[in-house]
């Protein structure tokens, strides 16, 4: 690999971002790809936008420049707009787990809310391939951020990423009955 | 699941994926560190996590959550006078608090030595400002470190631990936000466990202790001597790196996280070009003067690229023109290279504007449309939101609030705008107090959190009692350090490592003599309503503790309880009149809003808390359940 491959994470404060950003950066660790990375912590987690940064390959700096991520990985709707105009590289990819939770404009009635082809246009802008998770079976919202992993592994989005390698991070990062839906989920 | 306190404890070297802050915590282990002391602040809380991941029956070391970084300094320093090797760490303002003691310590001879960790914030990710600490290193004699990323961390604070258990002395190691959460997988060495402890080694006999008019001078002597010392020293130390390309032209000087940025920048340059040379600084004061030296006379020109303020910038300066150099030192520029974080991209535009030839043309993105934005705000169920819109139903629009630090510097944001103005830890009151005086118009309303009133609150609630400020207090109490992640704090009823008996602040109030005193859970909105408008009117000092647990907090703890089952309110939509009070004034997030105007609640949201329910004119939110199966169906699906 003669450049990182760059992935964005997003979405918003409670949405399980960091775990996200640990469960993927120790899977491409079990992977054997060198890992630089970093959480946006603190203020940021009460509601308002959650980043995270994953360098694979060869980097020094934990954070992804503007407009070169390869992948970015959005939890919410607004988030992945924001993420596809500001992070995302021309031919990289979007995946992103289509809750909405309405920013501050939205509720105050200053601006439309975002709908789904605001999305996928933002990425076609760039050329960009725009997947979509939504399911409506999950327990538990807070087990968006695994469901969009499933899909990630399933449509191969981060080279040299495998089910194995998730598998092992989830078990490093949890264990019983947590891990035994999670590793259901991830095999639905 | 892989156990962290554990592996922190290990004995045979390991390797793990772990972040500065955690990379930072194995180091004092391996250190032999037997104190560390804290207040809370991003970006250095998961030190404290690390800490507490460790077994306690078999954790090396005493750690507290301090009142306050002052306080914090003492304790380790005092541990650290009786030869105990200690830490103290706290964000970057935290040193302005700490700073009446913390210049004081390079004057003493500390024999177990002693490490201050600042969490410096450029960017001001989540501080009031991105003040650059660095320049306290000069101002107080005290040597200052500063590692680029998690694995530096460790191995510059073993150092700096070690130097200074040999020197009897202070040294600082300064992160940055992105050097404390950066992520990357760190070589750690084996750890052997010192034999305990000698006795108590404090000895005023041997030593002055009190620095007082003459004796400070012997004090301030030894400490600058020390610094000559340690300069001395630095190369043995290897703190800097050399990264030579044998470019006789250019050259750059950089410390800390800019490094990174700076190696990946270089890395895009024009094929065929020459890279700079790069001195990458770790030892920031005192510098390695010699290298320094070396570095400017084999370059004809060097740029110094130095996040915030020009402290490298005017060192290396001035030792160019004391040595009769005549590289060309290039330092900032204009204002915006002494603000925000130097990222990959603000480096490259940086260096772009240095030296043009060397990058090739960046691409320009196309301007983005504005994006509905997302300020942090208040969870669900956050008890000062509903504080916040009940106290202002009381108040003129004339009057004044003073905002203070904790979550509830978020009833700044839109839609509430309670509390306008903003300094630091605890300043409201006496901030409030300054805005009473020649003012018999506008009335006076600050907050304080719990946390914030054992911190920094007590001494200006003291001094309006005490000089008679007209002052409205309200105290926003959810029984934890919210915003850091829910630390404990004298009110708590634990500390970092039992429980303990809870610091009634209502009991402290009465103590200080403080007669005008009202509580109420601040869901109870109407009765706050009512308490602030007859307090608003009363003369002297007043204070109201407007109570209720921290609701992420609590719903984070009753989920894990056996039992537990999800509960939300929803909109009866053949009763809701749209006028939009819960949405837009009230404002909790889990409201959403169509473009038509109709309001729905969020099920990944709403925590069924019920404080909403009050504030609809037409009793239109209801709990979840209590209505048909018809307008249940038109909630929303996100």
């Amino acid at each position: 690999m003669s450049r990182p491959f760059n992935i964005y994470l997003c979405g918003v404060g409670g949405q399980g971002i960091g775990l996200l950003s640990e469960l993927l950066s120790r899977a491409a660790d079990h992977a054997g790809l060198a890992v630089h990375g970093c959480d946006t912590h603190g203020l940021a987690q009460r509601g308002g936008m959650v980043t995270s940064h994953l360098r694979l390959g060869p980097a020094r700096s934990p954070l992804v420049p503007d407009g070169q991520a390869d992948l970015v990985v959005a939890l919410e709707r607004t988030e992945a707009l924001r993420a596809a105009h500001d992070m995302l590289r021309h031919s990289g990819t979007l995946v992103w787990y289509d809750a909405a939770w309405q920013a501050l404009d939205v509720r105050l009635g200053r601006h439309r809310a975002i709908i789904e082809d605001d999305v996928r246009a933002a990425a076609s802008a760039k050329g960009a391939a725009a997947w979509r998770v939504y399911r409506d079976d999950l327990p538990d919202s807070r087990m968006q951020n695994v469901a969009i992993v499933a899909e990630i592994l399933r449509q191969g989005l981060i080279p040299g990423l495998e089910r194995a390698h998730v598998e092992s991070a989830l078990a490093d990062l949890m264990g019983g009955a947590a891990l035994e839906a999670n590793l259901a989920l991830l095999s639905r | 699941m892989k156990d962290m306190g554990r592996m922190l404890l290990g004995r045979d070297p390991f390797e793990e994926l772990v972040i500065g802050n955690t990379a930072i915590a194995r180091g004092m282990v391996e250190s032999g560190v037997r104190v560390v002391t804290s207040y809370p602040g991003s970006p250095t809380p998961e030190i404290a996590e690390a800490i507490r991941s460790m077994p306690a029956a078999e954790r090396p070391m005493y750690f507290e959550f301090s009142t306050n970084e002052k306080v914090a300094t003492e304790v380790a320093f005092g541990a650290a006078l009786n030869g105990r090797l200690s830490v103290v760490f706290f964000k970057s303002v935290g040193l302005n608090v700490a700073a009446d003691s913390f210049v004081q310590l390079p004057l003493h001879d500390i024999p177990g030595g002693m490490v201050v960790i600042l969490g410096d914030d450029p960017g001001a990710n989540s501080s009031q400002n991105e003040q650059d600490n660095r320049h306290y290193a000069r101002m107080s004699y005290c040597p200052l470190f500063e590692p680029a990323g998690a694995s530096e961390a460790y191995h510059m604070f073993k150092k700096a631990a070690a130097l200074a258990q040999e020197l009897r002395t202070v040294v600082m190691v300064r992160l940055t936000t992105h050097v404390c959460h950066a992520k990357e997988k760190v070589s750690f060495d084996s750890w052997v466990p010192a034999p305990g402890d000698a006795g108590p080694r404090f000895d005023p006999d041997s030593t002055n202790y009190i620095p007082l008019a003459a004796t400070v001078f012997p004090m301030k002597r030894r400490a600058l001597e020390r610094l000559a010392t340690i300069e001395a020293r630095l190369p043995a130390l290897g703190l800097d790196t050399l990264i030579d390309h044998g470019n006789p032209d250019r050259g750059i000087i950089v410390a800390g996280l800019p490094f990174a940025s700076v190696m990946d920048v270089l890395d895009e340059r024009v094929p065929g070009s020459h890279s700079p040379d790069v001195l990458k600084l770790g030892s920031v004061y005192p510098l390695d003067g010699a290298a320094v030296r070396a570095f400017l006379e084999s370059h004809a020109e060097v740029k110094i690229i130095e996040e915030l303020d020009p402290i490298i910038e005017a060192d290396v300066k001035a030792l160019a023109y004391d040595s009769g150099l005549r590289c060309h030192i290039i330092g900032k520029q204009n204002v915006d290279e002494a603000m925000g974080e130097y990222t990959p991209g603000k480096a490259r535009a940086i260096l772009c504007a240095t030296w043009p030839d060397l990058f090739p043309p960046a691409d320009t993105a196309p301007p983005a449309p504005a994006l509905p934005s997302r300020p942090p705000q208040m969870c669900p169920g956050c008890g000062h939101r509903s504080a916040f819109y009940a106290i202002k139903k009381a108040l003129a629009p004339t009057d004044i609030t003073v905002a203070d630090i904790g979550c509830h510097t978020l009833g700044s944001l839109e839609p509430y705008l309670m509390g306008r103005v903003l300094l630091s830890m605890g300043h409201s009151t006496s901030t409030a107090s300054g805005l009473s005086l020649y003012n018999d118009s506008r009335r006076v309303v600050c907050f304080l959190g719990d946390s914030t009133f054992f911190h920094a609150g007590l001494p200006g609630i003291i001094n309006a009692v005490y000089n008679g400020h007209r002052v409205l207090l309200v105290i926003m109490q959810n029984g934890t350090t919210a915003m850091t992640g829910h630390q404990d704090h004298p009110g708590s009823g634990r500390n970092f490592s039992a429980e303990t008996e809870k610091i009634s602040i209502r009991a402290a109030l009465e103590g200080l003599g403080v007669s005008n005193i009202r509580e109420v859970d601040a869901y109870q909105q109407a009765t706050l309503t009512a308490m602030t408008k007859a307090a608003l009117d009363e003369p002297g000092f007043k204070v109201i503790i407007a109570s209720h647990p921290c609701m992420l907090k609590f719903t984070r703890e009753a989920r894990r309880k056996p039992g537990w089952a999800a509960r939300m309110v929803e909109i009866r939509q053949n009763g809701c009149e749209r006028i939009h009070e819960c949405v837009e004034r009230f404002a909790c997030p889990t409201f959403q809003r169509a473009d038509d105007g109709t309001v729905t609640t969020h099920p990944d949201l709403c925590i069924g808390d019920g404080s909403c329910r009050q504030t609809c004119p037409v009793g239109a939110i209801v709990p979840e359940g209590a209505q048909g199966a018809d307008a249940k169906a038109a909630r929303s699906a996100p």
